[in-house]
C-alpha cells in the first residue's frame, strides 16, 4: 500500500473511528480488552442477530494504531457470519505473524502489513483481536 | 555531568535517555565491578575458607556499610539485600504485617502509590481482614493535615512512597514519621524514587521500613534493599527458607534460624548485584546526591520554561520541585507521543506508570514522563523541545 494512502486511512480511522462510543442497549454483550503492555484499554460491545454480527461498538483510550485497527476491523466484521469473520481474523493474524495469507479478503486491513517491522507496535495492531476472537467463538 | 563514564552515551548513534525513573544508565565503574567479580574472584559468599571466598564475603558484607552511609541507619545488620523494592515491600507485608496485624486494623496508603505498595496490602486484606484506606490527595499531593485526619484509633500502618513515580511529588515524610511515632503506627516507606535523588536519613525521618532498588540509582537490575529497625526485623518471619539462613535443622522438623541479616537472605544471594550496588553508592556519594538533585532541578526549570511556550503541550507537575516532567501533547495518546520521540532517539515513558488508580484523582489515565539524572544536559532538552515544537508531523512519523 502506498505510504501516504496508508497514513491517510489510518489517521481517518483514528480520528473518526467507526463504532466509537458505547450504547445503553441490553441486546449488546460487553467485553473489556487490556493490552498487557499496561497502557491501552478498550471496552467492546457487540450484537449478534440471525447468525451475523449486527453491530460492534467500542470505547476507551488507545493509541493511533490500536484505535484505527479496531475501527477498520469493525467495518470489516459487521454483517459477517461466524465463518466469514473467522476467515478475516485468521488472515489478519497470519499477516501480522508473517505467515502466508489472503490479501483479497483483508482489504483495508492490508494497511497493517508492515507492522511486523515494528515489534513494539504489533501488540497495538492486535489489541482488539483477542476480544473479537471471543465474540466469534460465542456465535 | 560525568557523561564520559557512561559508555552507552558515547556510541555513534546518539541516545537521549529521559527514562531514569524507570531505570538509570550504568557507569563503567559499576559494570567493571561486576565483571571483576565474575572474572577475577568468583566464589560463593559465607561458605568457603579459601582466599577468593573470603574476599567475596568481605566485598559483599562491606556493601551493607555503604548502604548505611547512604541512608544513615545505625547498624549494618538492619540492611537486608533483596531482589528489589518490590521484594522488599512484599517481605514487609507478608513476613511482618501478616503476623502483627489483625482483622479490622487499618493501613493508610494513597491512590498515587506504585502497584508494589498496593497489591500486597490488598492481598493481605483478603487473607486476614485488615482494612485499606486511601489518604485523600490535595491537588494530587499528600498534606500532613490529610494524613492527620485519616488516622483513626485502628490505624496501624502508613505505607507511602517518599517520592511518587508519576508526578514526582515528595511527601512530608519527617512530619508523618513523627505522627506515626506518637500514634504507635508502623511507617513503611518506598524509597525507589527518593534514595537515588535526594539525601535520605531514616533515623531523622522516623522510618521503620525502607525499600529501594539498585537499578534506579546507577546499579544493576535484580538487587535491592530492605532497611528495617533491628527490633522490627527481629520479628520479621522469613518468607523464603533454605540455605544460608538456618543455623541448624533436624528430621523432627526443628529449625533454628541464623541471626540478622542472614536470617532474611535465603539461598545464594545476588553477589554480583550487591557488589555493583556498592560501587554505585560509592559513585553517587563521590558526585554528591545534593549536587545531582540540584542539577535535576535546573534541568526541569530549563525544560519547563520552554515547554510552557509550546501551545499544545499540557504539563501536569511543573511546580513540583523534582526532576520529573509529566506531560501530554493535547489530543495525542501518550504512547503515540513516546513512539514519535523514539524516532529522534529520545527515550521517555508513556502510560500509567504502574499507578493504575491514580487516574481516579488525576482525571488523566496516561501521561508521558520525562525523568532526569546526572548525565542529562540542556542540549538534550533543546532537542526535545525542537521535536515537540514540530509535533504536527507526529502522525507522519508514527503511522
Amino acid at each position: 500500500m502506498d505510504p501516504n494512502l496508508r497514513r491517510e486511512l489510518l489517521l481517518e480511522n483514528y480520528q473518526h473511528p467507526t463504532g466509537h462510543g458505547l450504547v445503553e442497549d441490553s441486546s449488546y454483550i460487553k467485553i473489556n480488552t487490556n493490552n498487557e503492555s499496561c497502557i491501552d484499554n478498550l471496552d467492546i460491545m457487540y450484537k449478534i442477530k440471525d447468525g451475523k454480527i449486527e453491530d460492534i461498538r467500542f470505547d476507551g483510550e488507545a493509541c493511533a494504531i490500536s484505535t484505527s485497527a479496531t475501527s477498520i476491523m469493525v467495518q470489516k466484521l459487521i454483517g459477517k457470519t461466524k465463518e466469514e469473520a473467522q476467515a478475516i481474523l485468521d488472515n489478519y493474524e497470519a499477516m501480522l505473524d508473517e505467515r502466508p495469507y489472503d490479501k483479497e479478503i483483508l482489504e483495508d486491513l492490508n494497511a497493517y502489513d508492515e507492522i511486523y517491522k515494528q515489534p513494539n507496535r504489533k501488540k497495538c495492531a492486535l489489541l482488539p483481536f483477542e476480544s473479537l476472537r471471543k465474540i466469534i467463538a460465542k456465535m | 555531568m560525568n557523561r564520559e563514564d557512561f559508555e552507552i552515551l558515547n556510541q555513534e548513534e546518539k541516545l537521549i535517555y529521559f527514562d531514569n525513573s524507570a531505570t538509570t544508565l550504568k557507569p563503567n565503574q559499576v559494570v567493571e565491578s561486576i565483571v571483576d567479580y565474575y572474572t577475577k574472584y568468583t566464589a560463593n559468599a559465607h561458605r568457603g575458607d579459601y582466599d577468593n571466598s573470603l574476599k567475596v564475603d568481605m566485598a559483599y558484607e562491606e556493601v551493607r556499610e555503604k548502604v548505611q552511609k547512604l541512608i544513615h541507619n545505625k547498624k549494618a545488620k538492619e540492611i537486608i539485600f533483596t531482589s528489589g523494592a518490590t521484594a522488599s515491600l512484599n517481605m514487609v507485608v507478608f513476613g511482618f504485617m501478616k503476623y502483627q496485624l489483625k482483622e479490622g486494623d487499618e493501613v493508610l496508603i494513597t491512590k498515587a502509590e506504585h502497584a508494589s505498595n498496593i497489591l500486597p496490602w490488598v492481598t493481605l486484606a483478603k487473607e486476614i481482614g485488615i482494612i485499606i484506606r486511601y489518604i485523600p490527595l490535595e491537588n494530587h499531593i499528600v498534606t500532613i493535615e490529610n494524613v492527620k485526619n485519616a488516622i483513626t484509633p485502628n490505624t496501624k500502618v502508613i505505607s507511602l512512597a517518599q517520592v511518587t513515580n508519576v508526578l514526582g511529588d515528595e511527601r512530608p515524610i519527617e512530619e508523618i514519621g513523627k505522627l506515626c511515632k506518637e500514634n504507635e503506627i508502623y511507617f513503611v516507606v518506598d524509597g525507589s524514587q527518593s534514595v537515588p535523588h535526594i539525601p535520605v536519613d531514616v533515623e531523622r525521618l522516623g522510618i521503620d521500613f525502607l525499600a529501594f532498588s539498585a537499578h534506579k540509582m546507577l546499579g544493576p537490575t535484580g538487587v535491592g534493599v530492605l532497611y528495617g529497625k533491628e527490633e522490627l526485623l527481629e520479628r520479621l518471619e522469613p518468607t523464603s527458607l533454605g540455605g544460608g539462613m538456618n543455623a541448624t535443622f533436624d528430621s523432627e522438623g526443628g529449625i533454628e534460624y541464623k541471626s540478622l541479616p542472614s536470617r532474611l537472605e535465603a539461598g545464594t544471594p545476588n553477589i554480583a548485584g550487591v557488589i555493583g550496588l556498592g560501587r554505585a553508592i560509592d559513585y553517587l556519594l563521590e558526585v554528591g546526591i545534593e549536587k545531582i538533585h540540584k542539577h535535576e532541578l535546573e534541568l526541569k526549570k530549563y525544560a519547563t520554561q520552554q515547554l510552557e511556550q509550546i501551545p499544545n503541550i499540557i504539563l501536569y507537575n511543573k511546580d513540583m520541585p523534582n526532576g520529573m516532567i509529566a506531560f501530554n501533547i493535547d489530543g495525542v495518546f501518550s504512547q503515540d507521543t513516546a513512539v514519535y520521540l523514539n524516532h529522534y532517539h529520545i527515550c521517555v515513558r508513556a502510560g500509567n506508570h504502574c499507578a493504575k488508580i491514580l487516574k481516579e484523582d488525576l482525571q488523566v489515565k496516561n501521561t508521558c514522563r520525562i525523568s532526569f539524572y546526572l548525565y542529562n544536559t540542556k542540549e538534550e532538552i533543546d532537542e526535545l523541545v525542537r521535536v515537540l515544537k514540530n509535533s504536527e508531523e507526529i502522525f507522519k512519523v508514527v503511522l
